[in-house]
């Protein structure tokens, strides 16, 4: 019977295809939304946590009054989390009900079991919020352990989907239908995922970090630089300023298995119009026909970073036909975006460290923490830059080489309608986050005038 | 018992339970909106709020849960429910984002103004969710499903007497479950006003969701025949006497104010109707579609009912640990039982010195050789393992010691704590 649904699918000439373009930026405006909450997912609990085991080993006051205050943040964060995640999963059926019809049997486990680590995050989570003053300290600090724990198996599963979108395996097609479907062999023996779950991973902490960090950067530019502030900005900033410098390293991995994997989306990152020897790197510019204009080259540097070799042969766009190639510049200019953030990002970084080590204090400069106030929103363009660049750059295809998006996107009318729907929405949502972020940030802080003090 | 109906079967308990828990939470929203004004109407909000704070987002998953696991085992089948359904479906998700919403801003209201506003910006996502949800459940019901993607009609899918019926159905069978929850609530708490007001509003809601559900019927004889016949003629009907049992047995213990056991009946009353659905229509899925064709291949159904049962094994102890938290009163408006550590410490004793910034360094360079210069599969996962070992060693180091409390010198105190982890933190 699925063969009918197939057959819908196989024939995108009966779909609106002026609605693909929408139903593709309703689904990205609802990634965007939900990506920076998930990062606090990721990271915020081993934060909170940390700080409260501070305060579980010295018992100094002001370690508890930060992790209450950080939990009431992740509390909100968590509800906004929460909604925009459902919008996700409803999306899948939603928007691309013939990619969910022709290929949910190879692909839906993977959130089958994040629906699990979702559960668990959603248990502990009501568990530690409201048991701060009901659990005993040590009760306490191990309920949000599970929540550290499911935010790393929730992004597993995720990116294991997305890793199989990106390289499917696991099935086989016949006659266009999926058949012979092994879906823990498509989801977990697929080996091109797990460099996208390290990269995300840490970004999860960098723009936790940074974001945090910026906050209470920006506190001590209007003159708040208490102990509790410094407290509260050195915790995140030391763990975004090891991550971020991480991250490039692992950034350049992940280009290298793109390469090794989808080498039209390596093409597309660095505007490689032909497939040649001893390829370059073209920094900013534009592509245009087959090549880069206004770009500064560096040449050899493409071959030798993608194959370590500076004559390798790399892929071009010329390797595929027009018609299965992604739009070129959105991918390059998102990824030299997410690029050239990652490195001012492990910059301040280093400079943080390098101010550490040298003279075992924070930095003092405005201009530092004028960069850092910079720094968390740059952290969230280069984590929504770098979701462009895999996504985008994986078009035409739904799934790699196999499903093509404009055969998976539904045939229902009216995506106008719940696009500017959904827009307004999550406007609300933004300004509606934004304002309990404010209030919780204005509320007195509570703490023994010992620790208050000014230095 | 075939495998094929296995994951069916969960997500119907999932459907279940999301109809007693969620429900229970949209049924608060309710109680919410009609609370009216004053010092009364602001206890019955409050009342409402707190009994779900801790749990809504718990039970809220439940909904994702019976998504996943169509979309996995059934993929056609959800394809076309949610292409054809694709409007209810939506207005469901707008209310969701709402409600959560709602809920995230609450703490933050400082003026009665704005928490009448956030509190009926959810009452009435409240109201509209559970609508949604039940009138898609109707299309599927009535068979106005067709396989295929969008190829019913968009809206006399889910805006027809069945449709309508079930969504009633389903915000007044919220509100119902709501009350009797709440009002077990009140009286465990020690609130005789707020008990008498929630039990009123119980008897009221079980009375009024039972008349609809009768009243019901003949709606779904006209209207959604064969599901008519399941229900009182076929397999169906055990799950429809089972109700009305259970509901009738909720309406007499609340009466004679046994509470506890109240909330059992209650819920059973609202999952025999699931069951009882479920029943009438087996083995038809949607039209032209049995639950056998719907199917997915062998492997996955496997994969899904091992995944399915392996995460019950750690979910209903989790779920357990929450609810009886919340019911015993430990997360309730509870006293505090938050005491000092037992022995406080330094930071110096806490992170302790060590070689932990040397280790760090050397983490880092085996992390480059084996991430970035090695070119192998394994030397990659050696150098991720290192990289963030780095990120773990370095951490403490990491943290400038002008932010960190003067640490005490005591060395004792270190040799004697063993847990006492490395690092040269707190060295001023």
């Amino acid at each position: 019977m699925s063969q009918l649904l197939l057959l819908a699918s196989t024939a995108p000439t009966e779909i609106n295809q002026d609605y693909l373009l929408q139903a593709r930026q309703m689904q990205a405006l609802s990634f965007v939304v939900h990506i920076p909450l998930v990062c606090f997912g990721i990271a915020f609990p081993a934060l909170v946590l940390f700080v409260e085991w501070l305060y579980l080993r010295t018992g100094d006051e002001l370690y508890r009054t930060l992790a209450r205050r950080w939990t009431k943040v992740m509390a909100a964060l968590f509800a906004a989390g929460v909604v925009t995640g459902t919008i996700l999963s409803f999306e899948m059926g939603l928007l691309w009900p013939a990619f969910t019809a022709s290929f949910g049997s190879v692909f839906g486990l993977g959130f089958a079991i994040e629906g699990f680590s979702f559960f668990m995050e959603a248990i502990f989570i009501g568990i530690y919020i409201y048991g701060w003053d009901r659990l005993s300290p040590r009760a306490h600090f191990a309920s949000g352990i599970p929540i550290a724990v499911a935010g790393f198996t929730g992004s597993l599963t995720v990116i294991s989907v997305n890793g199989w979108m990106n390289h499917p395996t696991g099935f086989h097609l016949r006659e266009g239908k999926a058949v012979d479907v092994h879906p823990l062999q498509a989801l977990f023996g697929n080996s091109y995922f797990w460099h996208e779950l390290v990269h995300m991973y840490l970004a999860g902490y960098m723009v936790t970090g940074f974001l945090v960090a910026a906050a209470y950067a920006a506190a001590r530019l209007r003159g708040r630089w208490g102990r509790y502030e410094r407290t509260a900005l050195a915790i995140p900033l030391a763990v975004a300023a090891l991550c971020a410098p991480v991250q490039v390293l692992v950034g350049d991995w992940n280009g290298r298995e793109v390469a090794r994997a989808q080498p039209t989306k390596l093409a597309a990152f660095e505007g490689l119009g032909e497939t040649r020897r001893g390829a370059p790197v073209h920094l900013l510019g534009w592509y245009r026909d087959g090549r880069v204009d206004y770009g500064i080259p560096i040449p050899r540097l493409l071959s030798l970073l993608a194959y370590h070799d500076p004559n390798a042969r790399v892929a071009g766009l010329d390797a595929v036909r027009a018609d299965e190639r992604p739009p070129v510049n959105v991918v390059r200019i998102a990824f030299q975006t997410m690029v050239g953030i990652g490195t001012m990002l492990a910059v301040l970084g280093l400079a943080f460290l390098a101010v550490r080590w040298r003279r075992k204090r924070l930095p003092e400069s405005r201009w530092f923490y004028g960069a850092l106030v910079l720094a968390g929103p740059l952290s969230v363009v280069a984590l929504i830059c770098g979701w462009v660049t895999t996504e985008v750059g994986r078009q035409p295809w739904v799934v790699y080489r196999v499903m093509r998006t404009s055969e998976a996107v539904t045939g229902a009318g009216g995506i106008p309608v719940g696009y500017a729907t959904l827009a307004l929405v999550y406007l609300a949502l933004a300004l509606a986050v934004a304002w309990i972020l404010r209030r919780l940030a204005r509320a007195p802080l509570d703490l023994a005038p010992v620790t208050a003090e000014e230095p | 018992m075939h495998l094929y109906e296995l994951p069916l079967l969960f997500a119907l308990i999932g459907l279940a339970l999301y109809t007693v828990l969620a429900g229970a939470d949209f049924g608060a929203g309710w109680w919410q909106l009609t609370a009216g004004k004053g010092h009364d109407a602001a206890s019955i909000r409050d009342h409402a709020h707190n009994a779900m704070g801790p749990v809504w987002e718990a039970n809220h998953v439940w909904l994702i849960f019976v998504l996943t696991v169509v979309w996995t085992a059934y993929p056609s089948a959800f394809g076309s429910i949610a292409s054809t359904l694709s409007i209810p479906l939506f207005i469901a998700a707008v209310g969701i984002i709402f409600r959560g919403t709602a809920y995230a801003l609450r703490s933050g209201a400082s003026t009665v103004r704005e928490l009448s506003a956030i509190d009926t910006t959810f009452a009435l996502s409240s109201i509209l969710t559970p609508f949604a949800l039940g009138a898609a459940v109707g299309g599927i019901a009535s068979r106005r499903v067709p396989v295929g993607n969008a190829t019913g009609d968009p809206f006399s899918s889910w805006l027809n007497p069945t449709s309508l019926l079930i969504g009633v159905l389903a915000v007044v069978t919220a509100a119902y479950l709501a009350a009797v929850f709440l009002c077990a609530d009140a009286a465990r708490l020690g609130e005789p006003a707020l008990e008498r007001k929630f039990r009123t509003r119980a008897l009221a809601a079980g009375l009024v969701s039972g008349a609809i559900a009768l009243a019901g019927l003949p709606v779904l004889r006209v209207d959604a025949e064969p599901l008519y016949h399941g229900l009182v003629e076929g397999r169906g009907l055990i799950g429809l006497i089972s109700s009305i049992v259970a509901g009738c047995a909720t309406l007499a213990l609340v009466w004679w104010k046994r509470y506890e056991a109240s909330r059992y009946t209650a819920a059973l009353a609202v999952a025999a109707i699931i069951a009882g659905w479920a029943l009438a229509q087996s083995p038809v899925f949607l039209e032209g579609l049995t639950v056998r064709e719907a199917a997915a291949g062998r492997d996955t159904l496997v994969a899904v009912t091992v995944a399915v049962l392996a995460g019950a094994a750690i979910l209903f102890p989790s779920l357990a640990l929450l609810f009886r938290l919340v019911l015993g009163g430990d997360l309730g408006r509870g006293e505090s039982v938050a005491e000092r550590p037992a022995q406080a410490r330094s930071l110096l004793t806490a992170l302790g010195p060590g070689l932990l910034p040397r280790l760090a360094i050397a983490c880092f360079v085996a992390g480059v050789g084996f991430l970035t210069v090695a070119d192998a599969a394994w030397a990659h996962t050696l150098g991720v393992f290192f990289l963030f070992a780095f990120i773990v060693a370095a951490f403490p180091a990491a943290l400038p010691p002008d932010v960190l409390p003067t640490p005490l010198e005591n060395p004792e105190a270190e040799k004697a704590d063993p847990r006492a982890g490395g690092g040269s933190v707190a060295k001023p």
